[in-house]
């Protein structure tokens, strides 16, 4: 397969505007970042070699998190804007103000308002730092105690977001003209490398399980098959544009689950109701059974965005944790074992992206099936 | 424990940007995409039924070909066999005239012959009587220069008168 075709010029201008558009809103942040990284790097550099100790917990889940800035390569960070919803009106202001700190202890005031950056998350700062110089209140167990503005920032999670629907449109715009340029003939390029996925929806996922009704659950099925999928893949590339754990993120699952039940149960018909709230059983057992079914009608969109969630960060933190071995036991040679296992893991990655597309449709198109269901 | 808790932030976009993919993928990308390959297939199904149907007419006109043949040789067999049998009748015909006809010329040959043979004789008898006469004439002439010769052949002719 001739696979120039799969980049196309079209695309790739739209990757590039993008990009452009990105480096146009950063451009001045990024120089900021650059010195400022420097900065905490030399700050880090005279504090006690006890306190650099290397957590592997912190290292991998802080890397499966989002994040308010992007880390390009090395000292460079692409500082994020930060869009905050407060009282006193929207705050906005660029992520590279907190000068790359993580800890609470740069204070950014905006409006009249302070704020501070503690694991990634942005709380009011409190008036006074507390005796490890944080501005907010932690209590033993870590958890600040401050509170939060509504925070609207593009993370990179919201980044990597534009950019997989900026790229899906591209492609499959274009895949839509070739269908019509080419009306009638055989696919050629992008068309015939997606073609058979489409057809793998519509054929293994779609008519299985929805009947004669599945025209219609169709783009849903195709846009979340692929939406997952898309950023699965970007999800496993290391560096920019990827990195960013968004199919991981309970916040994307939980979305995309919340759609498939609404769909589930707006379409759901009178079998549908009459099975939860008047199943064919003796009626004392209904005390036991509709609970249960009413149960059943939210556990199965939250079992969709956990296992989702579940299995693509879990993929990450073993592959993070493998890497982490090299550091936790300061030692190159340790890269000798967690390396090869780490690429071992990412293989199976690469499968358990397309699998998890792949369940995620599934299960919708069954969950819709059993709602649309005909008895006689 | 953090991990499992959304984000409000990104569920608002997620949920912005989702909206929107699926609506102008919706729109603009699966409808016609779906539509085509439904089309095509469509189309692939109609060509084979083409095909499946071309086959059976070829076959059918194969069958037919073979029919009219064998009708055409039957009719050839038939035609060559009268053919044979007019030339034999004709052969036949001819023979009997010619025999017929060569009988009659014969005949007439006979005839002819006889007839020739009935004037040779009648020629030969005049010329044979010419001739006796004159033989008669010039032995009458030097038997009448002669007195005593001329007794005895009148005497010999009339004795032959009386034989006859």
């Amino acid at each position: 397969m001739d696979c120039s075709h799969v980049f196309d010029f079209k695309v790739n201008r739209i990757i590039v505007v993008f990009t452009l558009f990105l480096a146009f809103f950063f451009v001045t942040p990024l120089l900021y970042a650059q010195g400022d990284t420097l900065k905490t790097t030399s700050a880090a550099h005279a504090e006690p070699a006890a306190e650099k100790k290397f957590n592997l917990g912190k290292f991998a889940l802080h890397h499966v998190a989002d994040s308010h800035s992007w880390h390009v390569i090395g000292d460079y960070t692409i500082g994020l804007p930060v869009l905050l919803y407060t009282p006193g009106g929207l705050v906005t202001f660029s992520s590279t103000e907190f000068h790359g700190d993580d800890e609470a202890k740069v204070v950014v005031e905006k409006n009249g308002q302070r704020f501070v950056k503690r694991h990634e998350k942005i709380y009011y700062a409190s008036a006074t730092a507390n005796e490890s110089g944080e501005y907010a209140e932690v209590d033993a167990a870590d958890h600040v105690k401050n509170v939060r503005p509504l925070d609207f920032s593009i993370t990179k999670n919201v980044c990597t977001l534009l950019l997989s629907v900026v790229v899906m449109l591209a492609i499959f715009l274009k895949v839509a003209n070739g269908y019509k340029l080419r009306a009638g003939k055989s696919p050629k390029g992008l068309q015939s490398w997606l073609e058979p996925l489409i057809l793998f929806v519509r054929d293994d996922i779609a008519k299985p399980n929805l009947g004669h009704k599945y025209e219609r659950f169709m783009p849903y099925l195709l846009t979340v098959f692929f939406f997952i999928w898309f950023n699965n893949m970007l999800g496993l590339i290391p560096f920019l544009p990827g990195g960013a754990n968004l199919t991981g993120n309970i916040s994307i699952t939980v979305v995309l689950a919340t759609i498939t039940f609404l769909i589930i149960n707006f379409n759901g018909n009178k079998y549908y109701w009459k099975h939860i709230f008047t199943p064919d059983v003796p009626w004392w057992l209904y005390i036991v059974l509709v609970p249960v079914e009413i149960i059943g009608i939210f556990t199965k969109p939250i079992a969709l965005a956990i296992r989702l969630f579940a299995n693509i960060t879990a993929g990450h933190i073993l592959v993070l944790a493998l890497i982490g071995l090299i550091f936790v036991f300061n030692s190159v040679f340790v890269s000798f074992v967690s390396v090869p296992f780490a690429l071992f893991i990412y293989g199976i990655e690469l499968l358990v992206a397309f699998i998890q597309a792949f369940i995620f449709t599934i299960l919708s198109a069954l969950f819709i099936g059993m709602a649309i269901e005909e008895h006689h | 424990m953090e991990l499992l808790l959304p984000e409000i932030g990104l569920v608002i976009f997620q949920t912005i940007a989702f909206l929107l993919l699926l609506f102008v993928l919706a729109k603009f990308a699966w409808k016609p995409i779906l539509g085509a390959i439904k089309e095509r297939e469509h189309t692939i199904d109609e060509a084979l039924n083409q095909a499946e149907l071309a086959k059976q007419e070829m076959v059918r006109l194969a069958a037919q070909n073979e029919e009219s043949m064998k009708v055409a040789r039957a009719e050839r067999d038939q035609i060559l066999k009268e053919a044979k049998t007019l030339k034999d009748a004709i052969v036949n015909e001819a023979k009997h005239q010619a025999h017929t006809e060569g009988a009659k010329l014969i005949e007439k040959a006979k005839i002819e012959i006889e007839n020739q043979k009935k004037a040779a004789l009648a020629e030969l008898k005049n010329q044979v009587s010419t001739l006796s006469i004159e033989i008669a004439e010039r032995v009458l002439r030097s038997q009448l220069s002669d007195k005593v010769k001329q007794q005895e052949l009148v005497a010999g002719l009339l004795k032959d008168v009386e034989l006859n």
